[in-house]
């Protein structure tokens, strides 16, 4: 047995003595299943996947990964978008899926203690007999879990009105990368010392181990109403919905589907979405009976002086959740239309929506691959789906191309290369185009504050200033480029 | 006025000679954490002005030391607020202040902190290093969330220079509703009020009195007040209410009495009546006591409800710490976080904890 082998060997009866019987996978058949996370173009394959199920199993598992000086990679339901579970060669996958504890509802304070493999909507399923609802609703919300949730800052179809998961966060309990357990916020409005629960969420698995998490519930409101506009253009479209948070409406949920992604939501569906249509947006409005007439009326308004062609209003639940179907379903559903896509995750301002789209049909054509739109248009929160087919040569590597565009022209016009689906690997070079080296450098130390060896979730979410440097890439700030006068797009 | 090549170069001379800096904005709030021994001071009172402000896209970038009233003028033209209500406690009392401080007025149980608000930050770091976190769109996770860990950091991390803040809409109507209660009873009220939608914007306690601020739509906020009972005052004296309130210009607030601030679960009792004068807002999440004769039995109680007391405003040369202490290991974090930030330590040193 050579070393490495033996180091290997090693560290496997290290962890077997800490876990439970079934909770250490080794054998190349037992991993495949862990391979990738839900952007499956980015593979490999771990050391060993463990499935502890106490958070003090975790602890073991870390402390025994520190002692061995090994990295690990932490996974939630694997769902992510930017392979942030994606295992790391020679890396322990942890699994978190196992620590499924859901405490009480906590009435009185209005939250409820869950385990980070909960899946986000088996909380509401729990709370809504209670009349409260976990707000935060991204739309993998059937398999994804809390703790894949914290760590990407999810958000969902109501994060407008009610926040992305950050905002509904109390407290957490984390692990760092030797095992050691710290009390993140609190059920308190605030905590002393530093706000350290925001810089937790969202850092991707890149800072600590979410081993419980206290979550903020919300009443569920009195009536809920959904409005289904069609546009026969996008841009007017794009342009009421600017409008109607102009006019200081803030809809519970505020969606907006393309000519693409329409025909395939309905052929996946059949909830009767308009064909014709090249867009619809989809307007939820919530609240008590009086308030919703108001507000509807304003909206109903502001969709006819945008032109729109077909106005639907869906006021009993069943109609209202059909057509929420086709939309919370609208990426498998585009994913019928060919072997791959590619789902994109820029943020831009809400004003620029007509202008960035126009723009993404054109690359769509120089680059000869289609691209559906499907998004969160109240929070300027794109999604274009890139389909391609991996099996033709150069495509894959074509659709890649066309996503950096898409991003870099997302940071151009004072967005954001991603708005919710996170780094991970996949965006490690467009962060070179969001960020400087010295903010990079920053990003690194704190991570180092947190994690001085640098083993939690290595290489992910913050690229090295060596790989930004042999990129060349630009940076482009808030649509301050160098040399503005240079066509570049 | 853009001072911030000129701040920029104060720090980097300062970390360069290892001289330690007090930041100060308007001074509106000095009073607040720690003593800090610097060897000079950094101005940012002058690096003022709003630089963007697009109503539609919800959102304000403002120069750190703009001052809060001149945000809210602005806001208020286009019909729009700071959810966040922030205190001001001085005329010229700035927006990077309010960030540093992590200050929230009455509106925070019921639309979110200071920190549910910023959306991206402009900071210089102890090396002086001009630096971008966030932006100005809602949803943005490129990056950790440096923007949001800025507010209540108290300067010890970072200057910052530029602040971005989530705006919305201002409620089309308000009325102050009041009922006479003792605080016990007014807890209970509330806690039954939160288990559904409401629109209570700000609750308070004080003498004996229930304060409800009702914000929205005419009908909801007509429909509950003719519920729950009491009754509204016309609007200059609600309004002044919740002002002096959110300013501590109230006659509890009065006197050189230290102040002391407890911020507590929504499901903490009312504490011991000899803990001291009392009055609470935040549903009861934020209470302000005076002639607290036991600081360390408040402070125990409080940590023991699963919140923490915090010596709002001190007497000078008061023994107690200002903040309540933290676990040892996760001061340790503080600690190295601190040093990512500012390496050498040139940044409002000791402001939160001494060490920091
Ligand atoms: C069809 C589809 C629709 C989607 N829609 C949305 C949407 O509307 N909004 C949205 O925001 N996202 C969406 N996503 C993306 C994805 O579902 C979310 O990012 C989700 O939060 C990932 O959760 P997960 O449990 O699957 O995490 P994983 O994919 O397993 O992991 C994600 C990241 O979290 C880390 N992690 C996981 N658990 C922990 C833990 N306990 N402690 C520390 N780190 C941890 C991992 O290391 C990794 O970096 C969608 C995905 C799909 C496939």
């Amino acid at each position: 047995m050579n070393l490495a082998a033996k180091a290997r060997e090693d560290l496997l009866t290290a962890l077997a003595a800490v876990l439970p019987a079934d909770a250490l996978l080794t054998d190349p058949e037992s991993l495949r299943p862990y391979e990738c996370d839900g952007l499956s173009a980015l593979r490999g394959m771990p050391l060993c996947v463990a499935l502890p199920d106490t958070a003090d199993a975790v602890a073991a598992v870390l402390a025994t990964c520190h002692r061995f000086g090994v990295a690990v990679v932490p996974r939630g339901a694997g769902t992510g978008l930017s392979g942030g579970a994606r295992p790391t060669a020679g890396a322990v996958l942890l699994s978190m899926a196992r620590l499924r504890d859901m405490g009480e509802i906590d009435l009185a304070n209005r939250t409820i203690r869950v385990g980070p493999g909960v899946r986000n909507l088996a909380i509401s399923e729990k709370t809504r007999p209670h009349g409260f609802y976990y707000a935060p609703d991204p739309s993998s919300q059937i398999a994804c879990s809390i703790g894949g949730n914290l760590a990407e800052n999810s958000g969902g179809v109501h994060c407008l009105k009610y926040g992305l998961t950050t905002h509904n966060v109390l407290a957490a309990e984390m692990l760092d990368a030797h095992g050691q357990r710290l009390e993140i916020g609190s059920l308190a409005p605030d905590s002393p010392g530093y706000n350290l629960l925001s810089l937790l969420i969202g850092s991707e698995g890149l800072l600590g181990v979410v081993t419980s998490c206290q979550l903020r519930l919300l009443p569920v409101p009195e009536q809920t109403v959904l409005l289904m506009a069609a546009f026969a253009e996008v841009a007017r479209a794009a342009d009421a919905v600017s409008a109607i948070i102009a006019a200081g409406i803030i809809p519970a949920g505020l969606e907006m589907m393309d000519r693409l992604a329409i025909a395939a939501a309905e052929d996946f569906v059949h909830v009767g979405y308009p064909r014709a249509a090249a867009a619809i947006l989809l307007c939820e409005l919530d609240g008590d009976a009086q308030e919703i007439a108001g507000d509807q009326e304003r909206v109903e308004t502001i969709l006819r002086e945008h032109g729109v062609t077909d106005l639907r209003l869906a006021r009993d639940e069943a109609t209202r959740l059909a057509l929420w179907k086709g939309r919370k379903a609208a990426f498998p559903a585009v994913g019928r239309l060919a072997p791959d896509y590619y789902c994109m995750d820029g943020t831009i301002p809400r004003a620029r929506l007509a202008e960035v789209l126009e723009r993404i049909a054109e690359l769509s054509r120089e680059y000869g691959l289609q691209v559906a739109n499907v998004f969160h248009a109240g929070d300027g929160n794109l999604h274009p789906l890139i389909l391609y087919d991996a099996n033709q040569e150069g495509q894959q590597e074509r659709a890649e191309r066309l996503g950096a565009e898409i991003l870099a022209l997302c940071v151009q016009v004072g967005g954001t290369i991603t708005g919710e689906h996170g780094v991970g690997v996949e965006k490690l070079d467009s962060m070179c185009v969001q960020f400087t080296s010295e903010e990079l450098a920053q990003l690194h130390r704190i991570k180092a504050a947190f994690d001085p060896e640098g083993r939690l979730n290595p290489g992910k979410a913050v690229p090295s200033l060596h790989r930004c440097a042999e990129l060349g890439a630009m940076h482009v700030h808030g649509g301050a480029l160098p040399f503005p006068e240079l066509e570049r797009f | 006025m853009d001072c911030s090549a000129a701040l920029r170069e104060q720090l980097r001379e300062a970390c360069a000679k290892g001289q330690k800096l007090e930041i100060r904005g308007s001074g509106s709030k000095t009073f607040y954490g720690r003593p800090v021994r610097a060897d000079g001071i950094v101005d940012v009172h002058e690096h003022i002005g709003i630089l963007a402000y697009e109503p539609s896209e919800l959102f304000l970038t403002a120069r750190a030391g703009t001052p809060l009233r001149e945000i809210d003028a602005a806001l208020a033209e286009r019909g729009q607020m700071l959810p966040f209500e922030p205190p001001r406690f001085g005329a010229q009392a700035s927006i990077g202040g309010t960030v540093a401080c992590g200050f929230s007025g009455p509106r925070r149980p019921y639309a979110g902190a200071v920190k549910d608000h910023i959306l991206g930050v402009r900071i210089l770091n102890g090396l002086g290093e001009d630096l971008h976190f966030g932006g100005t769109v809602l949803k943005n996770v490129a990056g950790y969330d440096v923007a949001r860990l800025m507010a209540g950091s108290l300067g010890s991390l970072a200057l910052i220079l530029e602040v971005t803040v989530k705006v919305l809409p201002r409620p089309t109507l308000e009325r102050t509703l009041v009922q006479e209660c003792s605080a016990d009873q007014a807890l209970q009220k509330l806690r039954r009020w939160m288990m559904r939608s409401t629109p209570i914007s700000a609750s308070a306690h004080y003498q004996d009195t229930l304060y409800l601020r009702l914000s929205g739509q005419e009908h909801r906020v007509r429909n509950f007040a003719e519920q729950s009972g009491g009754e509204i005052l016309d609007d200059d004296r609600g309004a002044r209410f919740w002002e002096d309130l959110r300013e501590q210009g109230l006659d509890f607030f009065c006197g050189d009495a230290p102040l002391w601030r407890l911020s507590l679960p929504a499901a903490a009792p009312q504490q011991p009546a000899d803990f001291g004068a009392s009055l609470w807002e935040w549903g009861g999440q934020q209470r302000w006591l005076r002639a607290v004769p036991d600081p360390l039995a408040l402070r125990h109680w409080a940590q023991s409800q699963g919140g923490h007391a915090t010596l709002f405003r001190a007497t000078p040369g008061a023994a107690v710490e200002i903040f309540q202490e933290l676990p040892p290991p996760l001061f340790a974090l503080h600690q190295r976080l601190k040093a990512a930030f500012d390496p050498k330590g040139i940044l409002n040193p000791g402001r939160l904890y001494a060490g920091l």
